[in-house]
């Protein structure tokens, strides 16, 4: 409860310095939007197939846009050394893990809810599948992939040159993640009736989002270590 | 308070602390000198919790540090060489939120009374990153001590301070004394070392080369046994 309760607490000041400072969101926000005009122009909305492409869109969208956030989220505790402040604190590494992943991923879904919609619009997309599963799949993957990037972000700040070592550590772990969401984001907003085969892809993500978010738990007690 | 038994720390195949042992009793103020390198610091930052060590035993009130690290870290006020301090957070949001963290109850009050005591309070809600060296200082000695610590630890405390500041933590460091809090300071400055402790321990390549009370605030005493043990000057 208490862990829970500290965490809260450096959540809170994660999402209070970014309403002050506007760093990470507006940076997140304005990639995201570049990235959805960028592929308008690249391929026709008229088209058909355009369809085909919105689901990988949308995973660039979070993917490139997280990691913005993921990189900066570690390396800010750095500046005057505060997090030997959070260390010397009388709260568990996992609290400070949960309040930077949940910060983390309020961020990340802030910018789904902003650009999701606005891709959406600009790419003229008629939403057949279904809405809840497709809100879904894309909670369960943001939060698998913030879950681990929030980890590796802890791991990679200690190193001169974090922000090329996270992507590289990330991307690789998170490969089942991401082909599993894509996929079953695919299924959900094209094609139904396919629908048991996105079942066993949400299945798959779920079972690695809980396995990863315990090792991280267990883990961050060493990562943290100054 | 501390009792630290045969503490070891060895890092990339460097003895940093060899055996060390130590017994501070509650209510004693301890300056910790030695040349740069000798492992003062890192004493302090083992006793903060900041490093494992590598063997040996820590207890503080009566708790081993491995096993009771929470607790322990309750009783601790850390103040190294950084502010740990939020540039972009004023005084006031500095303070309740470390506060919040220690669970101090009417932190808002608390940290209002803090901001006023280190005489900051028109800056109250001015952002850290706008203040002068010797300012930030003042809010990093308030924020160690924002939840009134049984035991200060603080790593080279009086560098880079005006005389206003410097006389300021040293009246919180009596202070906390009056109340019975124990004090550890690493420094380099024997004139504040021999003026507020009562206790020398010199610390040399990882290891306590001498340990005694200072009477008088005799600073000549202090010089003389620190060139004696450093130096070897006789």
């Amino acid at each position: 409860m208490n862990q829970m309760r500290t965490a809260l607490f450096l959540a809170k000041k994660d999402l209070y310095s970014e309403l002050k400072t506007k760093q990470i969101l507006v940076t997140q926000i304005i990639f995201a939007a570049l990235v959805i005009v960028v592929f308008s122009f690249a391929f026709d909305p008229a088209n058909n197939t355009t369809k085909a492409v919105i689901p990988g869109v949308i995973w660039v969208i979070i993917v490139f846009s997280g990691i913005l956030g993921l990189n900066r989220s570690f390396i800010s505790e750095q500046r005057n050394d505060t997090i030997q402040g959070l260390l010397v604190a009388p709260m568990e590494a996992t609290s400070i893990y949960l309040g930077k992943f949940l910060a983390n991923f309020t961020m990340m879904l802030i910018v789904e809810l902003v650009s999701i919609p606005f891709l959406f619009l600009l790419f003229d997309f008629k939403f057949l599948g279904s809405i809840p599963y497709f809100i879904l799949v894309i909670f369960l993957g943001s939060f698998g992939f913030i879950a681990i990037g929030t980890f590796l972000a802890a791991l990679a700040a200690n190193s001169k040159s974090s922000e090329m070592l996270l992507p590289l550590l990330l991307f690789p772990i998170t490969t089942p993640i991401l082909i599993g969401v894509v996929q079953a984001t695919r299924i959900i907003l094209t094609n139904m009736e396919k629908f048991s085969s996105a079942l066993a892809w949400i299945q798959l993500v779920t079972a690695y989002d809980v396995i990863f978010f315990v090792v991280c738990f267990l883990l961050i007690d060493y990562v943290l270590e100054v | 308070m501390i009792e630290i038994k045969k503490l070891t720390k060895q890092a990339d195949n460097k003895l940093i602390l060899r055996s060390v042992d130590l017994s501070i009793k509650k209510g004693e103020t301890v300056a910790i000198l030695g040349p740069n390198g000798a492992g003062k610091s890192t004493l302090l930052k083992v006793l903060a919790t900041l490093i494992k060590p590598t063997s040996g035993q820590v207890v503080i009130n009566g708790l081993d540090l491995k096993k009771n690290a929470i607790s322990i870290k309750k009783l601790l006020g850390y103040l190294p060489h950084s502010s740990l301090l939020y540039d972009h957070y004023s005084p006031l949001e500095n303070l309740i939120f470390f506060g919040n963290i220690y669970g101090v109850n009417k932190v808002e009050e608390k940290a209002i009374k803090l901001v006023k005591d280190v005489g900051l309070s028109f800056f109250l809600n001015e952002p850290v990153k706008n203040f002068s060296r010797g300012m930030i200082q003042r809010i990093a000695i308030a924020r160690a001590i924002v939840h009134d610590p049984e035991i200060l630890l603080l790593d080279e405390p009086h560098t880079g301070l005006d005389q206003g500041a410097i006389s300021i933590l040293n009246n919180v460091i009596l202070s906390m004394k009056e109340k019975g809090a124990t004090t550890l300071m690493v420094t380099h400055d024997f004139k504040q070392a021999a003026e507020i402790c009562d206790r020398i321990i010199i610390v040399k390549n990882g290891k306590i080369v001498d340990d005694f009370v200072i009477e008088d605030h005799n600073l000549t005493f202090v010089s003389e046994k620190y060139e004696l043990q450093v130096e070897g000057i006789s």
